[in-house]
């Protein structure tokens, strides 16, 4: 069985944010596809309130499960979550649906941005709020998104599938703002966008987190920007968690910067090409 | 005005009468292929479904009579009261949505994310099932059905067109009391899907499922919801045909009428539904006048065709299809990454 070394845990909290609640605890949970496909073997995270949490690996590694896992979008998806659990605010949650979260407060914002494309862009932040019934309050919440994201206010009315990708994202990230949410599922904002969209969508992040106290769960490939914005990271691979530790540990870390954030001319390698890694439980109940 | 120009006038309007019913039923399979990607080969055995009920709840029939005599030995076939029109429709509606739960709850939940040929192939399933059930509940006799509509001959536009044009046209009230409650119940449903939160997670649902539910819309709930308008649309459909024609099997048939409208206007616009059904209407009616007169077709070419409303739809459908695959207000898909 392999292990990994003591160095590369950490505490399971950025230390800034220590004495903060625990929202979200995944507990060694196991994700099948289709029965037979096993995709998650034993992730384990936890996410503070106030918090930006980044879930970073490479292609195929399980990030998307894990959020969908938690979301409880995996149904629609023939995914199901097999050994573990899910706890929000202390509440398990598997069984609940994705509408139920979303009453609680937790939402996925896609990866691949999801707008509704024949609907307008005020329309899809409308859908946002579909589980809410303070009408009045939603009226002042669709302003509060046109001021995070003024773009969106100068294209509201336009069908969202005309709009461009970055604009997409912001749609997407503004129609879960409208759920009034505590935690934000975020699966990889900066897929596809220029690098200035990007710090301009994470700086949209952040200041939501400071602002609004939004707490996140960031899946994000790109590992350079998400450690910059981010409190406290875990690294996946194939399925497991094979590093986790605060943002700015995780940046200093030399096998990090090898791997991915690309300091080292040998190109991109998995851990495990270099050391067998012996797998520490910690996180097992 | 020469004479078959003022028959061919007044073709062409009853067309566009027929039309509207064809847009009816057409409009039902949009509903729910839109939202659901499903293929509802149902939709005309409910319309057969809806008017049966109808009929059986304003004569105060019992329904699954025959059933419960053989059973029971008895001989109950109605409970001896006539229950006023309006009353028997909002009846209908409740039967009708119960259906749609129903559907929901037995077929279409244990299929999500399946291949929308088996889905279709459940519609199959279904159309033949709901025909068993309107048997066994109502029989299968032909029956009058009559909610008070206005039937013959419209005096006014007889006698306008008369002063006009010295040829009195021939349209039937019913027809013109059909198209008008179309055209309201077709803007009732746009302002539906447009302007209220439920139809705002309908089109949602069209668009993106899996979005959809990412923001907490229940899918069971949209499709329920679908299902339920596809009904109230069958009904209307049906109280039309059924009015016109009585009651029978061959209504559910209404249903072959409105996939040449669906090529034409394509599966997942309402208002493609409407034109495409009125353009069909209208190009049957007149084909058929053209082809079968002796002294137009018949003067050309010495021989004349009759029945053509049969195939005819088919062939224009086909010949659209050619030109334009995604028919004539399918919903541009947007390409962009
Ligand atoms: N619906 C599915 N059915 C079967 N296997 C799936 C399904 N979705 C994902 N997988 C598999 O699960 C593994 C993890 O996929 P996942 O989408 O979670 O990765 P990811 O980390 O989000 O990758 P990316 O960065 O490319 O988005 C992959 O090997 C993928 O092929
Ligand atoms: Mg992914």
């Amino acid at each position: 069985m392999l292990d990994q070394p003591e160095e590369t845990h950490g505490d399971g909290v950025a230390p800034e944010l220590k004495d903060r609640e625990v929202l979200l605890s995944v507990n060694n949970i196991e994700v099948i596809y289709n029965h037979v496909i096993l995709v998650l073997k034993g992730v384990s995270l936890a996410v503070p309130k106030g918090g930006i949490t980044a879930l970073l690996g490479g292609n195929g590694a399980g990030k998307t499960t894990t959020l969908k896992a938690i979301s409880n979008l995996l149904k629609s998806e023939r995914g199901e979550v097999t050994k573990g659990s899910i706890l929000y605010r202390g509440e398990r949650v598997q069984h609940l649906s994705p509408s139920d979260l979303v009453e609680r407060g937790v939402i996925q914002v896609m990866e691949g941005r999801h707008c509704f494309e024949h609907l307008t862009v005020e329309e899809n932040l409308l859908t946002g709020s579909y589980t809410r019934k303070d009408r009045a309050a939603i009226a002042d919440d669709l302003d509060l998104v046109y001021s995070y994201f003024p773009r969106l206010k100068e294209r509201r009315k336009s069908q969202a599938g005309y709009t461009s990708g970055g604009e997409q994202q912001m749609c997407a990230i503004g129609r879960a703002l409208m759920s009034r949410p505590e935690t934000i599922l975020l699966d990889e904002p900066s897929m596809g966008l220029a690098p200035q969209l990007v710090e301009e969508i994470f700086g949209i992040v952040k200041s939501l987190n400071e602002n609004e106290g939004v707490s996140f769960l960031l899946a994000e490939q790109n590992t350079n920007v998400a450690l910059r914005f981010a409190h406290y990271g875990y690294i996946l691979e194939s399925g497991r968690v094979v590093m986790d530790g605060p943002a700015k540990a995780l940046r200093e870390n030399a096998d990090v910067k090898e791997f991915y954030l690309g300091m080292s001319d040998e190109g991109r390698k998995s851990f495990r090409d270099v050391r067998s890694y012996r797998r520490r439980k910690r996180w097992l109940a | 005005m020469p004479d078959q120009l003022l028959f061919a006038m007044e073709v062409s309007l009853n067309g566009l009468m027929t039309g509207i019913m064809y847009a009816l039923v057409a409009l039902g399979f949009v509903l729910i292929y839109k939202a659901s990607g499903i293929f509802n080969y149902s939709q005309g055995v409910m319309a057969l479904f809806a008017a049966m009920t109808l009929v059986g709840i304003q004569e105060g029939r019992v329904p699954f009579s025959h059933l419960i005599n053989s059973i029971f030995g008895t001989h109950i076939t109605e409970f001896g009261f006539e229950v006023p029109a309006l009353l028997a429709i909002l009846l209908t509606v409740a039967v009708m949505i119960a259906f749609a739960l129903f559907v929901q709850k037995f077929v279409f939940r244990h299929l999500v994310g399946q291949e929308p040929i088996i889905l279709f192939m459940a519609t199959i399933g279904l159309a033949y099932f709901l025909e068993g059930v309107s048997d066994l509940m109502w029989g299968s006799e032909i029956r009058q059905l009559d909610v008070g509509l206005p039937q013959g001959i419209n005096g006014a536009i007889d006698n306008a067109t008369f002063e006009a044009l010295g040829y009195g046209f021939f349209i039937d009230n019913l027809d013109i009391s059909a198209a008008i409650i179309a055209a309201i119940l077709v803007a009732v449903l746009i302002a539906f899907a447009q302007y209220t939160k439920q139809g705002r997670a309908m089109r949602a649902v069209a668009d993106d499922h899996q979005a959809a539910l990412s923001v907490g819309i229940s899918l069971n709930y949209v499709w329920i919801l679908v299902w339920s308008l596809a009904g109230i649309v069958a009904l209307v459909a049906g109280v039309m045909w059924g009015s016109k024609s009585g009651v029978q099997f061959s209504l559910s048939l209404i249903a072959l009428k409105a996939l040449p409208v669906l090529m034409l206007g394509g599966f997942t616009s309402i208002p493609g539904a409407i034109i495409g059904g009125l353009i069909i209407g209208m190009g049957e009616a007149l084909f058929e006048f053209v082809v079968s007169s002796n002294d137009l077709f018949g003067a050309w070419f010495g021989f004349t065709f009759s029945a053509t409303e049969n195939w005819f739809a088919y062939v224009l459908a086909l010949a659209f299809l050619v030109f334009r695959p995604q028919g004539l207000f399918g919903e541009r898909i947007i390409e962009r990454v």
